[in-house]
């Protein structure tokens, strides 16, 4: 009776252990932050690209509608891919882009924008990176679509025309 | 068994007269890093990693060091940033108490096997 | 050409395979007569045709034919030989073909050693290892093939993961799955002897050399490993608790209680179900530990190419042979002699089931730290993270009484001893190593509470085994194993509360002072290889006594292109000086990481020590 008891505890141990672990097979194993729809830390102070003075992120972001906040560096290839969408972004959809320089050198971030053109309305600069971690962003580049001071959608890696189409599709859907 | 004792004793003993150090800011730095996933080069912690990130993660924990936050609100804040996954030493939580409960309890159901199956005298 | 015969050599094999199935199967209906001489034939072929097929695939990286997939996707010409050779168990298809090798030529020698034993419990063996053998070569051959034709024929191969190209890495898989495959001729033999209704000392006695063989592989597997993660992962730790480094340990714990426990049996006759269920426990962590690492379901540094199909194929294998473990075991318990008697708590018997305790403790919390984030995913979504303080906090605490037994325990009589002749100069020894570790804390202002009782107890061990030596009451394997052991926990915290570590960016010509030294940035030069960049650094490190150089490079491969460093250690016999640089985006700098290591030469002895101890005792010859 004990014995059949055993038995039937650790068969169903062991189909449990099975069932577990071919469920846990059918998931990504590679890791990506939760996209927690969070609100942005607004209460960071940062200096600006061109004049020097000090800028609170709150300031910028529009209250009521879409702000996108997108970090960067020029020494970051695929932020170089990237520029053409934000452009396009910022031509079509007339929302205001945040830039925020991420670790670099202020000759180099400037010459990145002559040449390629500028999208945002101010580039910040995060010069030991440490406001991004505060942003919660894990490298460059990354950008999020925020709304009453809201993260609705946030890309990490490079923007590409899919998720141009989806920013866009999310901004014309809240406005009509 | 008195023998036994006297060791208990001596053990014990030298064990209270035994009393912590604090740590300086570096080390809080190096303790706090060692504990954090770096999460763009995974499998290495923070403090292994020369990862633009972990750079960066060690100038911030430094800064919130310096602001007067001690090392569990540090590693909430990071938990609201970035989620569970980026401490390597889990709290006990409803969703970790297995974690470190099932190894004891198998320790001690251990324990209680071999008591039956010895015999004493 | 080389794909075919390697091919072809692996479907002749399965037929051989199919074809011992049926044979061996005959013995459950009891014509066990004359099958010898076919199953010894079958074996043969089969091991044969599956040596064949390793060495073309071998032959066919040496010759870089590219038209094999495999070769395409893991070599290059400009590969040295060496690694050719090993890049060929590297990957993931050559490696489950090495371990079908081993697989086969461990069955034959098996069947060919075992000869004295009753015939139906080696036809059993050979019937339960070739339920296994025909699912890694079904598996090899319908998901994981390594001779997969590619046309048109490129010219050119990708490369093996530069990372991977070191020597300690090159034999360190080999050498790991020689101790694994050990152990399903252990699972397939405990099986047989449980149908045979022979657990019993004769059974102990053979089967204790498997156990033996496989315990120092994989010891000596699991330390080139870490060897390996120390010289070229670069950050100065060796050992990381990383999962794929835990799904080694696990059956190692295991497999340490059954080396312990088989020597009860054989010599007492007691313990038998417990033998059956850590045989069998041994074998399915080393399967499961494959599955864990070849099907991605794991977060790792160590990453392989993965392939879900494959972890589901492992799975359901794993799941087959696990059922059909319990099935046998359930079936046939009845079978296992009714010894009821008990060991006494004084006793060499009771000392060995301590050691199974604390083991099978320390295996549960490496396989729950491993797999836990895996069920918490899957039950509840949440995603965490399981570390080294996780097992550092579990692991160290036990550790204190673990040392204790391990002092005490050997020194105890089979059968009943008495625990009040516990003699003074043991105390002696006790206190004298409580005196010595409260100086050693005391003097270098350790922290951490609990490295006091862990140097006394690591003390305790190493006087107590030293002692040892000069008395004749255990074999010498043990003596040495466990005084390996000692030096193990001695060296691990000394290295532990003296590392020392410094970190900064310079620039060529550039000097930090650090402790009593001076290190200066000599010179940096650029090196062409054959299939790498170099960027070589010349490191000065000097006191007030010596100076030693240090020329750590940081290389650029080609194929594929990756960027490694590559650490400059200077290794004594009291320390090790490690130190690593990185290029960083700030014009001229380097970020530069000089460690202090004392003692890791020792890390690295003891190890060994521990494993000539297991050498020693298959050597031994049993009367």
């Amino acid at each position: 009776m004990n014995k059949n008891i055993k038995f039937i505890i650790i068969i169903l141990l062991s189909l449990f252990v099975f069932f577990v672990f071919y469920k846990g097979l059918e998931k990504p194993n590679n890791y990506l932050p939760e996209k927690n729809l969070n609100k942005i830390e607004t209460n960071l102070v940062f200096k600006n690209l061109n004049n020097k003075e000090e800028i609170l992120l709150g300031e910028l972001i529009n209250s009521n509608s879409f702000s996108i906040i997108n970090i960067w560096a020029s020494w970051c290839l695929p932020c170089r891919d990237e520029h053409v969408h934000l452009l396009k972004l910022k031509n079509i959809s007339e929302v205001d882009i945040i830039g925020i320089n991420y670790k670099d050198k202020k000759s180099n971030a400037k010459e990145f924008l002559s040449e390629l053109g500028n999208p945002y309305v101010e580039v910040l600069i995060d010069l030991d990176g440490t406001k991004s971690i505060e942003l919660g962003a894990i490298g460059v580049p990354e950008t999020y679509l925020i709304k009453n001071k809201i993260i609705l959608k946030k890309y990490i890696g490079p923007l590409d025309d899919m998720k141009l189409k989806e920013i866009i599709k999310i901004i014309k859907n809240e406005k009509n | 068994m008195k023998k036994i004792k006297l060791i208990f004793y001596i053990f014990s003993f030298t064990f209270i007269f035994f009393n912590n150090l604090n740590a300086d800011n570096s080390q809080q730095v190096e303790k706090i890093s060692k504990n954090l996933r770096c999460l763009i080069c995974q499998g290495q912690s923070v403090y292994d990693s020369q990862s633009d990130f972990a750079l960066s993660m060690k100038i911030l924990i430094d800064k919130k060091i310096n602001e007067g936050k001690n090392e569990k609100e540090i590693y909430a804040f990071l938990k609201n940033k970035y989620g569970e996954w980026i401490v390597y030493d889990p709290e006990i939580s409803q969703n970790t108490i297995l974690l470190w409960v099932i190894p004891l309890i198998l320790f001690i159901f251990g324990g209680i096997l071999i008591v039956k199956k010895v015999s004493i005298k | 050409m080389i794909n075919q015969i390697g091919n072809y050599s692996l479907f002749i094999a399965l037929f051989a395979s199919i074809f011992l199935l049926f044979q061996s199967s005959n013995v459950i209906r009891n014509k066990s007569k004359n099958l010898d001489g076919k199953i010894f034939s079958a074996l043969s072929v089969q091991s044969l045709m599956v040596l064949i097929s390793f060495f073309s695939l071998i032959f066919a990286f040496i010759v870089s034919d590219f038209s094999n997939e495999t070769v395409y996707n893991n070599s290059h010409t400009t590969k040295p030989l060496f690694y050719k050779i090993s890049g060929s168990w590297g990957n993931h298809e050559g490696s489950l073909l090495l371990w079908l090798l081993v697989l086969t030529i461990f069955l034959f020698i098996f069947f060919i050693s075992s000869k004295k034993l009753l015939n139906k419990y080696r036809i059993l063996t050979v019937l339960f290892q070739e339920l296994i053998i025909i699912g890694f070569l079904l598996f090899i051959l319908f998901t994981s093939n390594p001779f997969l034709h590619l046309f048109p024929i490129p010219k050119e191969g990708t490369g093996l993961n530069p990372i991977l190209q070191d020597p300690a890495l090159a034999i360190h898989p080999p050498i790991l799955y020689l101790g694994y495959v050990g152990t399903s001729i252990i699972f397939s033999s405990a099986l047989a002897a449980l149908v045979c209704g022979m657990v019993n000392k004769i059974w102990a006695k053979h089967i204790k050399k498997w156990v033996v063989i496989s315990w120092i592989f994989l010891t000596i597997g699991i330390l080139l490993g870490s060897i390996w993660a120390y010289y070229e992962l670069g950050w100065g730790g060796f050992w990381f608790w990383d999962p794929v480094e835990n799904v080694s340990l696990m059956p190692w714990f295991c497999l340490t209680a059954l080396f312990h426990t088989i020597i009860v049996l054989e010599k007492r006759n007691i313990y038998q179900s417990w033998t059956i269920i850590l045989s069998i426990a041994t074998f399915s962590l080393s399967m499961g530990g494959t599955f864990l690492v070849r099907s991605g379901i794991l977060n790792s540094i160590h990453t392989f190419a993965n392939d879900p199909s494959r972890g589901i194929f492992i799975l359901c294998f794993l799941l087959v042979l696990v059922l059909l473990a319990i099935f046998i075991f359930f079936i046939f318990q009845k079978k296992l002699s009714n010894n009821l008697t008990k060991p006494f708590l004084a006793s060499k018997e009771t000392a060995i089931i301590v050691n199974n305790w604390f083991m099978m403790f320390f295996l549960s919390v490496v396989l729950v730290g491993t797999v836990y984030p895996i069920f918490l995913e899957v039950i509840s979504g949440s995603k965490i993270s399981v570390g080294p303080p996780f097992y550092q906090k579990l692991i160290l605490p036990f550790l204190i009484p673990f040392l204790l037994f391990m002092a005490v325990g050997p020194k105890l009589k089979w059968i009943k001893d008495n625990l009040s002749k516990i003699k003074l100069n043991q105390i002696m020894l006790f206190i004298l190593s409580i005196a010595i570790s409260y100086f050693i804390v005391k003097f270098f202002r350790v922290s951490y509470l609990l490295i006091l009782p862990l140097f006394a107890l690591g003390f305790f061990l190493f006087f107590v085994t030293i002692k040892d030596f000069f008395s004749k009451n255990s074999t010498m394997s043990q003596k040495i194993s466990h005084f390996g052991f000692s030096l193990f926990i001695l060296s691990i915290l000394f290295n532990g509360i003296l590392a020392k570590e410094f970190s900064s960016n310079m620039k060529v010509g550039d000097e930090r002072k650090y402790l009593n030294k001076i290190i200066k940035f000599e010179n940096l030069k650029i090196v062409e290889k054959n299939n790498y960049k170099s960027l070589v650094a010349n490191f000065k490190i000097s006191d007030e006594k010596s100076s030693i150089n240090l020329s750590p490079e940081v290389r650029i491969y080609n194929q594929p292109r990756t960027l490694t460093s590559e650490a400059a250690i200077n290794s004594t016999i009291y320390s090790d000086n490690f130190l690593v640089f990185n290029v960083i985006k700030n014009d001229g700098y380097y970020n530069v990481r000089y460690q202090f290591k004392p003692l890791m030469m020792w890390i690295w002895f003891s190890i060994i020590l521990i494993s000539v101890g297991g050498i020693l005792s298959y050597l031994k010859k049993n009367e």
